[in-house]
This record gives C-alpha cells, sequence and structure tokens, in this order.
C-alpha cells in the first residue's frame, strides 16, 4: 500500500546548500536509493545521486541517512521512522561535487601512497606458490572491502579533524592490514604506518567498525594488530635496548 | 563554441572492469601511453558482481581436465556458433591468466595440498572454477585495481563518452565529458579498446549494474564497427522478484548446487516435467537421486533444477504463465527444505551461502534457512557484441579493439558460468597487447575539430529544451517495458515487430528530451546520453532476433521452437549503412580447422 512520505534531501553544491523536502509514495520492500530515483524521475531530475549495483556490492551509494552513514541501496525504509521526514545528506568527510556527490578522489590518492604487493619468489615446482586455507581465511575479511568509504566518513580523525593530509583513515589501514597479513607479502609497511600514514591518530573508537556494511571488524582485527606491529618495532623497551647496544 | 580539454594517448581504454583494466596494464607493459576512461568510480564496475569463479583448466581437483575439455565444453554451451578461435584461446590463456592474478595479490581458496580450488558450476565437465567464496569478481577487479594503479595508467574517471573519433576510416580516439563538472574532454588515441560491458539496462528486470547501457556497441556501431550475435541475451533464471524495487538482483546457481529446489505454487517440482532429450542421460530421475548428486555423490546425476540457465528459465516462464507462479510472479526456490535431510541445515545454508542469506534478510526480511525464496528470470548477460579479430580482438575499424562481454564470439549463442571472468582477464589482456602494438606501429592521428564541436553541440541540446523537452527517465523507463514485454525470454514475430515499432517512436522522442539545471554532475543530462545507446542496442537485438527464426541458446521463439541445422552455420552481423540505416545479414561461420573438429568429437 502506498504512504506519502517526505524526504529532506540536501541540496547544494561547493559554494552551499540547503535542504528540500520531496514528498513521494512508497510501497513495501523499497530501498531509501529507489525513493531518492523516483524524486530524481518524477520531481528532480537534475538531482545528483551517485549509485551502481543497487546490491549492496560496489559501494558507490553511500550518504548519511538520519545522519546515520549507510549504503542508500540497502537501507530499507521499513528500518526508519516515516512518519517524520527522512533526512538524506551527502558524506560529511568528503568535499561535496553537488547533492548526494561528494569528491572522494582523495582515497583513491591517499592509497597510491601505500606499498603495493610484493609477493615472495614463487615456491613450487610448477612456478606458483602453495598457500593453505587457513592463511588465505586470515585475510579473507579485509579483501570483502567494497570501498564505500563510510568509515572514511565517521572517522573523526578525517571528519572533524581533516587531517586527511597526515592520515589514511580506516579504509586504507584496512588495506594495509590486508597487505601486511597477505601469506605471500614481503614488503615492510610499518615505518609509513608510523610516520607516513599516522596510525597513532586513531584512538580506536570503534566507529568505523560499526557503519561498515560489510561488518569488517576494522578496529579490532585490521587496526590494533597494526598498531601492535608499529608498537613492538618502535616501543618495545628491550628493543630498544638491544638496538642502542 | 564548446571547449575541450585535451589528452594524448597512444592506447586509450574505455571502461575499467576486469578486461579494460587488464588491457591497460598490458598496454602499459608494453610500453604505450595509456589512459583509461571510465563511467563511475575506479573498481565498481560491473565485475564486481560476478560471484562464481573463473573458469581455468588448471587441473587442480580433477587432472583429466585440459584445455581441449574446456574447449570442447565451451563450444558446446555456445551450440557451436562461437569464434572457435576465441575459444581456443580462451581455454589455453585462461590457467596462465590466473596466476597472473595470484601473482599481483588474488587469494583465492585452496585445495587441501594448497592448490587453487577449483568448483563444479553448469555445463563444466570437471571442476574448474577458480574462486574466493561467493565475490571472486571483487577479487579479481581490486587485484587488478590495485595493481593497475602503480603502472601509470592515467585515469578519468565518471566520464560520459559521447562519440569515437576518425582519421579517414581509422580510429583516432573518443570524445566526451567528466560528469563533475561537465566539462568537454577530448582523448586522442592512436589506439582504442572498447571495454565497457554490456546492456542489461534496456530490459527492466536485470541483475545487471546502472553503468550496463551498451555504450560501447553503440559507440562502435556509430563508427563503423560491425556487431554479432546480437539476438542471444542471457537470461538467468533466477532473481530475486520481491520486493518490487530490488527485481532482478541475481540469486546465485550455488543455491540449486547446495540442493535448492524449485517449486510451483501447487508444489510441485515442476523441472522434472521437462527435460530435454539431450540432457535425459545426465539428469536425476528421481528427487533422491537428484540430493545425493548436491552432496558429492559421484554416482548420481544432476537435478533438473541444474539444467542449462536457458531452459531452467524458460521452464520458471512457463509455470507463471500457466498460473502456477508465486504470490509476486515468480516460482519458490527453497533451500529450508534441506532441514529434512541433514542436522544443523541452517548454520550449513549460512556457510555455504553467505552473500544469500545476507541478501534476502536485508532485502526481503526473509531467512532463507526457514523459508523459500520467490525467484524469477533476470537480464544477465550480452553474448554478443562487436565483432572482433580472434586473435587480436580489433574489429573492422582499424585501431579500434574490444574486450570481455563488449565483445562477441567467445560464448557463441550461450556463455557458461566461469567463462565470463576468464574472458575478462585473457582478451583483456590480448586487446592490449595488440592494441599497443598497433599504436606503435601507425603514426599520429588528425581530429576533426568540426565534428567534434558537432558533437558536443548535440549533447548541449537538450538543455536548450530544458522543461519543455521530454523526460529522459520517463523514455528509459518505457523502453524497458518494451524490451520486457516484447523481446524478452519467448519471443514471437508479431510481438517483435511491435517493439520495432515502439522503439521507433521511443527514438522520436528520445530526440527531444529537456532537461534542466546546470553540466555538473546531472543525472537527467547522462540518462539523455545512455538511452541514445540503449536505443540502437535494443533495435539490433530486436532485428537480429526477428531474423533468426530458430531457437538456439539463449534465444527461444515460440514461433519456430526448433533448432534448425541450416541457422547453425550462420551469424548474423549487424552495421550502419551509408545511409545511416541498420543493415542485417546472414554471415556465414569461419570453418573450424580439423584438429579442432577432432577436440570436439573426441569430447562428445
Amino acid at each position: 500500500m502506498a504512504t506519502q512520505v517526505t524526504f529532506r534531501i540536501w541540496r547544494g553544491d561547493r559554494a552551499g546548500g540547503a535542504f528540500q523536502d520531496y514528498t513521494t509514495p512508497v510501497e513495501e520492500g523499497m530501498v531509501v536509493l529507489d525513493a531518492i530515483h523516483r524524486i530524481q524521475a518524477q520531481q528532480a531530475p537534475d538531482m545528483a545521486v551517485r549509485w551502481n549495483c543497487k546490491a549492496g556490492k560496489c559501494g558507490s551509494c553511500s550518504a548519511e541517512i538520519n545522519g546515520m552513514p549507510s549504503l542508500m541501496c540497502m537501507t530499507r525504509l521499513s528500518a526508519i521512522d516515516l512518519s517524520v521526514p527522512v533526512i538524506v545528506e551527502p558524506m560529511h568527510a568528503f568535499p561535496v561535487i553537488r547533492d548526494l556527490v561528494t569528491d572522494v578522489s582523495w582515497n583513491f590518492q591517499a592509497k597510491k601512497t601505500i606499498k603495493q604487493f610484493k609477493p615472495r619468489p614463487p615456491d613450487a615446482a610448477d612456478g606458483t606458490w602453495r598457500i593453505q586455507q587457513a592463511d588465505v581465511e586470515r585475510v579473507q575479511e579485509f579483501r570483502k572491502c567494497i570501498e564505500c568509504f563510510l568509515c572514511q566518513d565517521v572517522c573523526h580523525v578525517l571528519r572533524e579533524h581533516n587531517k586527511h593530509d597526515e592520515f589514511i583513515g580506516p579504509r586504507l589501514l584496512v588495506y594495509a592490514a590486508a597487505l601486511e597479513m597477505h601469506p605471500l607479502d614481503t614488503e615492510d609497511r610499518v615505518s609509513d604506518l608510523r610516520h607516513k600514514h599516522n596510525i597513532g591518530y586513531c584512538n580506536i573508537t570503534t566507529c568505523c567498525r560499526q557503519v561498515c556494511p560489510e561488518s569488517i571488524t576494522i578496529t579490532e582485527n585490521a587496526i590494533i594488530p597494526l598498531k601492535e606491529r608499529v608498537v613492538d618495532r618502535y616501543f618495545d623497551p628491550l628493543k630498544r635496548l638491544f638496538r642502542i647496544l | 563554441m564548446p571547449e575541450f580539454q585535451r589528452f594524448s594517448y597512444d592506447v586509450l581504454v574505455i571502461g575499467a572492469g576486469g578486461a579494460g583494466l587488464r588491457a591497460a596494464i598490458e598496454a602499459g607493459a608494453a610500453g604505450a601511453k595509456v589512459g583509461v576512461v571510465c563511467k563511475s568510480l575506479l573498481g565498481k564496475a560491473h565485475t564486481v558482481m560476478a560471484e562464481g569463479g573463473i573458469a581455468a583448466a588448471l587441473a587442480n581437483v580433477d587432472d583429466r581436465d585440459n584445455w581441449q575439455v574446456h574447449f570442447a565444453d565451451t563450444m558446446r554451451g555456445g551450440q557451436y556458433l562461437n569464434n572457435w578461435r576465441m575459444a581456443e584461446l580462451h581455454a589455453k590463456e585462461a590457467p596462465e591468466c590466473v596466476r597472473e592474478l595470484e601473482a599481483w595479490g588474488a587469494l583465492f581458496d585452496r585445495t587441501t595440498d594448497g592448490k587453487i580450488l577449483q568448483r563444479n558450476f553448469g555445463g563444466h565437465r570437471y571442476p574448474r572454477l577458480a574462486h574466493v567464496g561467493d565475490r571472486t569478481g571483487l577479487e579479481m577487479i581490486r587485484t587488478l585495481q590495485d595493481h593497475g594503479i602503480h603502472t601509470g595508467m592515467e585515469l578519468h574517471m565518471e566520464c560520459t563518452v559521447l562519440s569515437l573519433l576518425l582519421d579517414g576510416n581509422r580510429i583516432a580516439g573518443a570524445c566526451g565529458y567528466d560528469r563533475e563538472k561537465g566539462r568537454f574532454q577530448l582523448w586522442e588515441a592512436k589506439a582504442v579498446v572498447l571495454a565497457t560491458g554490456g546492456i542489461g539496462r534496456a530490459f527492466k528486470v536485470t541483475s545487471n549494474s546502472w553503468e550496463y547501457t551498451g555504450d560501447g556497441l553503440a559507440l562502435a556501431y556509430r563508427a563503423g564497427a560491425e556487431l554479432q550475435d546480437m539476438e542471444f541475451v542471457q537470461f538467468h533464471p533466477t532473481g530475486m522478484v520481491w520486493p518490487i524495487s530490488v527485481s532482478g538482483i541475481l540469486v546465485t546457481e550455488g543455491v540449486r548446487g547446495e540442493g535448492g529446489v524449485l517449486r510451483n505454487s501447487e508444489g510441485r517440482r515442476f523441472m522434472f516435467d521437462d527435460i530435454p532429450d539431450l540432457y535425459k542421460e545426465q539428469t536425476a530421475d528421481s528427487e533422491e537421486e537428484g540430493w545425493r548428486y548436491t552432496q558429492g555423490d559421484k554416482n548420481a546425476r544432476r537435478p533438473p533444477e541444474l539444467l542449462t540457465r536457458d531452459h531452467v528459465a524458460r521452464c520458471i516462464n512457463r509455470e507463471v504463465k500457466a498460473g502456477r507462479g508465486s504470490p509476486h510472479g515468480g516460482v519458490f526456490l527453497d533451500i529450508s527444505w534441506i532441514k529434512e535431510r541433514m542436522p544443523k541445515s541452517e548454520e550449513h545454508i549460512k556457510r555455504k551461502l553467505p552473500s544469500m542469506y545476507h541478501q534476502f534478510k536485508q532485502l526481503a526480511d526473509l531467512d532463507i534457512t526457514k523459508e523459500p525464496m520467490e525467484v524469477g528470470p533476470t537480464t544477465h548477460y550480452m553474448m554478443g557484441g562487436i565483432r572482433v579479430d580472434g586473435d587480436s580482438q580489433m574489429s573492422n575499424v582499424p585501431g579500434l579493439f574490444a574486450a570481455g562481454e563488449a565483445a562477441a564470439g567467445l560464448h557463441g549463442a550461450n556463455r557458461l558460468g566461469g567463462n565470463s571472468l576468464s574472458d575478462l582477464v585473457v582478451f583483456g589482456r590480448r586487446a592490449g597487447r595488440f592494441a599497443a602494438e598497433f599504436a606503435n606501429a601507425n603514426g599520429s592521428v588528425t581530429i576533426d575539430e568540426v565534428e567534434l564541436q558537432t558533437t558536443a553541440n548535440a549533447a548541449l541540446a537538450p538543455f536548450d529544451r530544458g522543461h519543455a523537452g521530454e523526460n529522459p527517465y520517463q523514455i528509459q523507463y518505457d523502453l524497458q517495458e518494451t524490451m520486457q514485454n516484447l523481446v524478452g525470454i519467448v519471443r514471437v514475430e508479431s510481438e517483435m515487430q511491435q517493439a520495432l515499432d515502439a522503439i521507433g517512436q521511443l527514438r522520436a522522442r528520445a530526440e527531444r528530451t529537456g532537461i534542466a539545471g546546470n553540466r555538473e554532475y546531472n543525472n537527467g543530462w547522462h540518462t539523455t546520453i545512455d538511452i541514445g545507446n540503449m536505443m540502437i542496442v535494443s533495435q539490433a537485438i530486436t532485428r537480429a532476433a526477428l531474423l533468426r527464426k530458430e531457437s538456439r541458446g539463449a534465444q527461444f521463439r515460440e514461433d519456430f521452437p526448433n533448432k534448425d541445422s541450416e541457422w547453425g552455420k550462420y551469424n548474423i552481423v549487424i552495421s550502419r549503412s551509408a545511409d545511416g540505416e541498420m543493415q542485417v545479414e546472414k554471415r556465414a561461420l569461419t570453418p573450424m580447422p580439423n584438429e579442432l573438429k577432432k577436440v570436439i568429437e573426441e569430447m562428445k
């Protein structure tokens, strides 16, 4: 049964903008992106929305729904209070391009600063590697990341303090963890993590883990083990002593 | 006069899914200066949606597998309309391409002795699909993306390509605009690789993402390239049908592989009612035997739910039309029933089908371990595309290459699951290599500045019409309805004629689209360009489907329900005549060399 619901959508660009109300009929089973599409097709053809797969697999339609960083395609209207306007706005940690679309290109540039995968030489007779399933599974969780950047959006180091030039954020720490724990990788990223990527800025508030649509245990499984590697190398008093000797 | 930002490359790759990225990496490795233009952000292309795996005869699980078996399986699946050279190269080179992905950091599931694990899939004789859980496509695109960004390719993300440019009859690059600001861009290039994927968005119910509007096919067609096999659109039998807003999203074949059964509203397993003679020998004759097959009994035959995709899709269609469908116009796919057969079935289902469990729980509020799903056919894959040379992937336009779903040939009349991801890397690599060679062997190009201005002005016309013009979203919706209802899974001449008339009217409307606002990230504007491409593709599908008066592979004609051996000698080729009209013709298959014929005979 169609009911009329009001969506309060942020419209504007870098110069500024404002919320605008659109009322549209909704039916059972709809997600927020469906309502946005309907409004776009019928009331606001030039409204900027970024989306692609509409199945929670590509991570394009990230936005903030009633203040919560979410994928618009995976947020069902039945999970939201529709008696008051539904507030939809762009992610805050990135510059707005227009309406709901933000400029996330920084993430792609920052990724390039992380040293790439460097495998050990093949060790099997046929010129490949033998890897145990347990070693594959250890990093599977990190490799599920769909790069929606919702974790970056909620991270206060980026969102409140704008440390984009100094800190790579949870997504890229997960990426670094996937490389560091890759069973074939031989590269050393520990020094970079401390000095260049400033992993120390993260004070493990776990906000990133709570918004991850892939339920990656970002803080506990990726960031903390990386912090431990940094601590082991640079802050272990015994090792320091050895280095001096 | 519209201004253009200008870029110059040896090789321009359009599309950044698996095929495009693999082509760009290869061209770069060959020393070419490479530009990549893509419609979305990097890493979001439709490749991320692939679930099952990548087919390659690594023979890790069954040592009887080799390229000959893979070749013969692919040809049989394609009903022998395939470009045999492509099928041969694909079978031979896929293993190397999988190992290459591993060397770049991809992690596949393993066998107990530490090799890449391979799984069974429809139409493949032996376990052949390298995979990682049910997210192989994501693993592949992320690997190519993370490797590619360190190879020096220049990326232009979120761009719309308006037109390919020619210098004489040779390719000279492409022009378009960036979505962010709407600034026109000229990408001059000595060679161009089209890797733009498929056409699913021309239909209402599809598993394909937003980008799949047939852009590469339409661009190539307008530039004089030939299209082939356009009548062969694969409808996957199981997509979600409810809620309406998520209809079309894929429900993996793996559900049936794990023992899921199809039932109609009367509770009957209707797939047992119609087993084609060709498959009788290989199909279980009791529910008991089918169950044993799904549990790994090598002496049991497969349940009829695992017959080829085209057949299962048509059976579902028949049940729905006969009034035996589920409440929302599909049939029931039930995996929860296995609780009768095994303890702890709930955990088993969640472990084997994690993303399916998650998908239904989140989008349909349905627990697949407890209740049946509702499913129906969904537009999934385009076998047809740009006609290319099997070795080099070059089209009939010098310097214009195509790879992946945008190219035709490998899959013939029907694609086997798993052969798409391998297609991307095998032919992406070849297209990249030969495009770099072509660029190296041929001098610089001259851009036709008048043509450039004409293209830009035409692209801006909808702004002049503003609110007075036609709504592009409505035209897109109407086209999808037309294709879904009239050129879908069961085709008949009268309906397709009706579709052609409708497309003609929609084309006229598409020429009068109007949009408000400015050029910055204006989705309405992007849609006006998309629908132009979808019109060409839809017309080509319909014209080819009309001409092929038989049922074969993915094409089912109600008025010609049988396969006709005479039609097995031809591909249908589509091109644009000098006066701009669409030409559709039969083109005889290239004779297969005897050694390949022998391989097929031996595998029969």
